[in-house]
């Protein structure tokens, strides 16, 4: 019965404010459709898509969508922890393209078994940078992230000298594993998203620290005077942000064996599109690790769903909006029970 | 001297003494750095440097009025693309195939209305849906540029009239076409933001929203007004550029968001809205640009602009905040 009321998630507010007045039940009903919106427009998504072709739902097209996204959905994991702590990172994005080139170039001046610890370092660092400037600091993290957008970019540029990077002996080199490789018949890159997201989900809810990150987005003064280090938190988080970003400009890497310098250009804007549409606020205070999981995976099979029925894939950009736009709109109509804002 | 006036001053100033501490950086350094034997204060070149910041400047006047307003638009480099798009494409149109070069001028209103039309959309969605304006914008951004896509794949748009590359290019009263409408929009906007009743109100909404709607300030057709503004600005930064150029890609004006919100922030305008400057951001815009030159003129490469302009922002912010500090005894958390 709960499917069928609430399909559409610019459908529910209708019949919303006339529950409000009839009882207390409708209202939790329909609050609860309100909150689950997103989940159920995805299952309404996967029917609708289905029904239009029935390779939608065949085991390797799901494992296809799913590899997909496994590079956005690493990079979402991470920044999960930032948008819960109540800051942005809108440079994880060239972050990406920064760690992919240099584990490539040093993959062919050191070996793969030192390149990756040191583009891990090498990343982490820039993480750390961030988050001393948002955490220690206590700068806008907007504008820093923004900056250090620009400055990663440059960095990449200047290290690269702006030509793309490729691996010399592409068949010599267990380092495509990460990327191409199966384990038990499952893509590597599935497993590494499945395993960060599995950890992280666990630091996220069942630790003092994640505990830590919820306190500090939804009060900062407050978590304060209650003894957390704020600042500490919010390092930590950048420094998660970064960990992720570092895994997934691996994966990416070895996925091609080879880069160009914006390989993750724009990809900080369609993370911040899957935590949202998973439902995290972005004020901090509230998302869960598997809501963004979730997010990410509408995403993936909206892309893959238009693209099975006929369409290009620049149809998605216009549909994830639409969806965006009414999934954060619903959201906020069911806290503040009406539909329209009140501003005047 | 009033206690503040120091620090007041400095704000207020610091973006023009970072132009004028860039001027003499990069004279001085060139002499010795440059491979070129032109000084880079050479007047053809300073001409140039506003010619070249009109797109991004244009664009980043209007930010200035949205960030006041205490919002934000991502959206700005996909309608600068998408008004780009509707500005070659109608040229080309059958209707018009019968007004000659009359065609230019409706190519440009149809070009400024769809600015208007998408900017108008944006707003409608913050006022009356209430949700937070980056999200609104940032999914805008994507909606947009698939719209963009949407109108000719992924092939280029293109279509040249030399009669409009002629008006693009030419000079008046020594300054280049793209100069003047800079130049008239930041007057404009400056005028509409210090004298009008609208820019006080814009000013008070960003300040204490609130407050604002307590005072009786009919908060969300303000908003919009400015969204409006904002796309129409962003037709226009599209009109100038590719009347020069001729040619849409379809991936244009991405991270032009970006480039606008540095410069703005450069000129010290606030996120949080209900303070900041037109003159300042067009100071903004102009520092960013002679940076730009600068480093090409001393021989650094251009990756080196990002990285520069980034730990500059960054470095901006830092500086602002210890100037703010004292006085207001923050809470240490």
């Amino acid at each position: 019965m709960t499917d069928a009321p609430g399909d559409r998630p610019g459908r529910t507010s209708g019949p919303r404010q006339e529950e409000e007045a009839t009882g207390m039940s409708k209202e939790q009903i329909g609050r609860f459709l309100a909150r689950q919106g997103i989940l159920i427009a995805f299952v309404l998504f996967i029917i609708g898509f289905t029904l239009a072709n029935n390779r939608f739902l065949a085991p390797d097209n799901i494992m296809g969508v799913i590899r997909s996204s496994a590079i956005l959905g690493v990079m979402a994991l991470g920044v999960t922890f930032v948008v819960i702590s109540g800051n942005l990172d809108l440079s994880v994005g060239s972050m990406m393209s920064f760690s992919a080139i240099v584990v490539l170039d040093l993959h062919d001046a050191i070996g793969p078994g030192l390149a990756i610890p040191a583009m891990f370092a090498m990343t982490l660092a820039l993480g750390a940078f961030n988050g001393f400037l948002v955490g220690y600091l206590k700068l806008n993290s907007l504008i820093v992230t923004l900056g250090m957008l620009s400055a990663i970019h440059g960095l990449t540029l200047t290290y690269s000298g702006g030509k793309n990077m490729d691996i010399a002996d592409k068949e010599g080199t267990w380092f495509g594993v990460f990327g191409q490789g199966t384990i038990l018949g499952i893509p590597v890159p599935i497993l590494i998203f499945a395993l960060l997201a599995a950890i992280l989900g666990t630091v996220l809810a069942k630790t003092p620290f994640g505990r830590k990150v919820y306190a500090v987005g939804g009060n900062g003064v407050a978590a304060t005077f209650s003894g957390i280090r704020r600042a500490r938190v919010v390092f930590f988080c950048y420094l998660m942000s970064s960990l992720c970003v570092a895994t997934a400009g691996l994966m990416q890497a070895s996925r091609s064996l080879g880069s160009q310098n914006t390989v993750g250009q724009g990809l900080e804007l369609e993370v911040l599109a899957a935590i949202i549409l998973g439902g995290a606020s972005l004020m901090g205070g509230s998302g869960t690790i598997f809501k963004t999981v979730i997010g990410v995976l509408i995403l993936g099979f909206i892309q893959n769903g238009l693209l099975l029925v006929g369409l290009q894939f620049y149809v998605q950009y216009v549909v994830t909006w639409i969806i965006i736009i009414l999934a954060v709109w619903l959201d906020i109509a069911a806290k503040r029970g009406r539909l329209l804002s009140a501003i005047a | 001297m009033a206690p503040g006036t120091l620090s007041k001053f400095l704000k207020g100033g610091a973006i023009w003494g970072f132009i004028v501490l860039e001027l003499i950086f990069f004279s001085v350094a060139g002499e010795f750095l440059s491979l070129s034997d032109k000084a880079f204060m050479d007047f053809d070149n300073m001409l140039l440097l506003f010619k070249q910041s009109a797109p991004i400047g244009i664009v980043a006047i209007g930010m200035t009025i949205i960030m006041i307003n205490g919002n934000i638009d991502l959206s700005v480099g996909a309608t600068f693309a998408l008004c780009g798009i509707v500005l070659l494409d109608s040229m080309s149109w059958p209707i018009f195939a019968g007004l000659g070069n009359w065609v230019i001028p409706v190519a440009w209103a149809l070009a400024l209305l769809t600015g208007i039309l998408l900017g108008a959309l944006n707003g409608l969605i913050v006022w009356k849906t209430g949700v937070d304006a980056f999200i609104v914008t940032l999914g805008s951004m994507l909606g947009y540029r698939g719209l963009v896509f949407m109108y000719n794949g992924e092939q280029p748009t293109s279509h040249l009239n030399w009669t409009l590359v002629d008006f693009a290019e030419a000079q008046f009263f020594g300054l280049h076409t793209p100069t003047w409408f800079l130049i008239v929009v930041t007057a404009a906007l400056w005028y509409l933001m210090n004298r009008t009743v609208h820019g006080r109100n814009a000013f008070a909404i960003g300040d204490n929203r609130e407050a604002a709607i307590n005072a009786g300030i009919r908060v969300g057709p303000h908003m919009m007004i400015n969204f409006m503004i904002i796309g129409f600005l962003a037709a226009l930064s599209a009109v100038v550029f590719y009347s020069e150029s001729g040619s849409v890609n379809p991936n244009d004006g991405q991270l032009y968001e970006l480039w606008a919100i540095t410069a703005v922030v450069l000129g010290g305008t606030k996120l949080s809205g209900g303070s900041g400057s037109i003159l300042a951001t067009f100071g903004g815009v102009v520092a960013i640009q002679l940076l730009r030159k600068g480093l090409g003129h001393i021989g650094a490469g251009t990756e080196t602009v990002n990285l520069v302009i980034g730990l500059i922002l960054i470095a901006v912010l830092f500086l602002d905040r210890q100037l703010n500090i004292k006085g207001k005894e923050a809470l240490r958390v």
